[in-house]
């Protein structure tokens, strides 16, 4: 790789982009992008897939009961760490209860909770702000 | 259109999954693999996973259906080449692949769908 | 003023050749050369193509600017300088003097063209220092950071051959662990082991923790999600070597070992691993 080529690789990753969640297709481009990231922060390969599987699910999450939505990837970086911090945002009808949303196991068949308690548990840092009608944000992040 | 193609080992059908999949390719996946142990009869189906580097509760859920749709028909099912960084990333997220066997290779997993076929006639 | 540095400029366009010519001499004379690191040619290679790049950025940018857009390209080429030297053994201060050495050289240029304007040269003297200087603490810093990349990456390297994988026959490997564990420590070894299993084939992995004088509860989460993650690729784990204390750290944390088998040695785990491998050997030569 030329100086310059560094210098582009590197700016290329320094902003956030914002990825349109409506199909499953979609879906799928939220994985790539957001190993491609993790793999620019310098996260190890375990990292890179408790990253990637995480925003799987949040992005499903958004496709199927937020009627769609969009995510957002940060590079984070306080100067010691580096991390990733994704937002999903949807105007869906929202949780009504996200203490038990999170609660629910994967062995209780189809549900919200599935997405978002594995989400939380591969997250260093995870919320949610849900208002019944008017849709849903989490944020995730892991650090470095 | 993009197929996930399933092949015939003798009594076992082989499935290797190499692409990131979507929602239809899924479905689909699970229709053709139903057909098939039906028309071949067989007796046992290795899923290889050895190329997926992520293994989400989607694709949990599409595993854990082909694998009760083949106990329906009467085949076993084995889930082969699980990846370290995935195995540790689905015991994080709490997903157990329940009622499916796993093994380390097709070879594996090809003699551990042998010995349940013994078992079974004795 | 927007127009320092215009003495240097121009000698950077119009007299480039014959500096970089000055300035691998200078380099090559002084005392601080490590000719045992690094070849001459690399050396001035190393040179040309950065005097190459010092002249493209004075002139697209400010010389009190080196922070700057224009100098982006100038920085990234010390950022990989600093770190390949600081691989190949070079310390901090040799490391700079590569950005320092500079000086001498463009001073006897600068006070050649401007013998007849001295107040110029006083003032591109000191734009010229000032460009250096800064260069150069830039490129200490990367060393630094550099150094300290290669210092974490020997920790992760020393981490992971203290605790060999060890295969004891055919599909059966063991970990021996030793020493108190730390997480972090714990999390390295664990995620060897998981290769190795996937490298080998085995179907038993025996991690033995007698020589473990305390286990925390983080640690012991880390064993059991290990067994676990084996399961779930196909392979089986046997802990052995538990002492009482340890015993009830894991109970303490609600941990199910029922389905976890525990020997009290390795040598009893490598019995019932064996009995259980054999058990499975398939007929046809593998």
């Amino acid at each position: 790789m030329t100086a310059a080529d560094r210098v582009l690789a590197s700016m290329a990753v320094l902003e956030s982009s914002v990825i349109e969640i409506r199909s499953s297709e979609d879906v799928v481009r939220v994985r790539q992008e957001t190993r491609k990231r993790a793999v620019a922060q310098g996260f190890g390969l375990v990292d890179q897939t408790k990253l990637v599987t995480a925003a799987s699910e949040l992005a499903r999450n958004t496709m199927e009961h937020g009627g769609g939505g969009q995510v957002e990837l940060l590079p984070l970086d306080d100067g010691a760490r580096k991390g990733l911090r994704l937002i999903f945002t949807d105007r869906g009808q929202g949780i009504a209860n996200v203490e038990q949303a999170l609660k629910d196991g994967f062995s209780t068949g189809s549900g919200l909770g599935l997405g978002l308690g594995g989400a939380r548990r591969l997250s260093n840092e995870f919320s949610i702000d849900s208002t019944p009608g008017a849709g849903t944000r989490v944020v995730m992040a892991r650090w470095k | 259109m993009e197929k996930i193609p399933i092949l015939k080992m003798g009594r076992f059908l082989l499935v290797t999954i190499q692409v990131d999949m979507h929602d239809r390719l899924a479905m689909q996946l699970q229709d053709d693999l139903t057909d098939r142990i039906v028309k071949t009869r067989a007796r046992g189906v290795l899923i290889d996973i050895s190329s997926l580097e992520v293994v989400d509760s989607f694709i949990g859920r599409m595993i854990s259906n082909i694998a009760a749709m083949a106990r329906i028909l009467d085949a076993d099912t084995v889930v082969v080449g699980m990846q370290p960084a995935v195995a540790i990333t689905l015991v994080e997220l709490g997903l157990s692949l329940d009622g499916v066997r796993t093994a380390l290779n097709v070879d594996k997993g090809m003699a551990l769908l042998q010995e349940r076929m013994a078992d079974d006639s004795r | 003023m927007a127009t320092a540095g215009t003495a240097i400029r121009s000698l950077f366009s119009t007299q480039e050749k014959e500096f970089l010519a000055d300035w691998t001499e200078a380099q090559l004379n002084a005392t601080s050369l490590r000719g045992d690191l690094m070849k001459e040619s690399e050396l001035r290679e190393q040179s040309r193509e950065f005097l190459a790049l010092l002249r493209v950025a004075a002139q697209t940018g400010a010389m009190d600017r080196v922070d700057g857009v224009a100098w982006a390209q100038v920085r990234d080429f010390l950022q990989t300088v600093s770190r390949s030297r600081a691989q190949q053994g070079f310390s901090p201060t040799e490391t700079a003097m590569f950005v320092f050495s500079l000086k001498q050289p463009l001073f006897a240029r600068l006070r050649a063209t401007l013998s007849n304007d001295p107040q110029q040269f006083a003032d591109e003297s000191w734009v010229a220092t000032n460009m250096i200087d800064r260069l150069g603490l830039f490129t200490m810093e990367m060393y630094q950071k550099g150094r300290e990349e290669v210092i974490t990456r020997q920790q992760q390297e020393l981490m992971e051959l203290s605790t060999p994988v060890v295969q004891l026959w055919d599909n059966i490997l063991a970990l021996p662990l030793i020493g108190t564990l730390d997480s972090e420590r714990t999390q390295v070894v664990m995620e060897n082991l998981l290769q190795r299993i996937v490298e080998t084939g085995a179907m038993i992995a025996i991690i033995d923790i007698t020589g473990v004088p305390t286990v925390d509860t983080l640690v012991a989460q880390h064993l059991m999600k290990t067994v676990a993650a084996a399961r779930l690729m196909g392979a089986d784990c046997i802990i052995s070597g538990i002492r009482p204390q340890i015993a009830q750290t894991i109970v303490h944390l609600g941990v199910n070992l029922q389905d976890v088998t525990t020997k009290a040695t390795l040598a009893d785990a490598f019995t019932v691993a064996l009995r259980r491998t054999q058990a499975k050997l398939p007929q046809s030569g593998a």
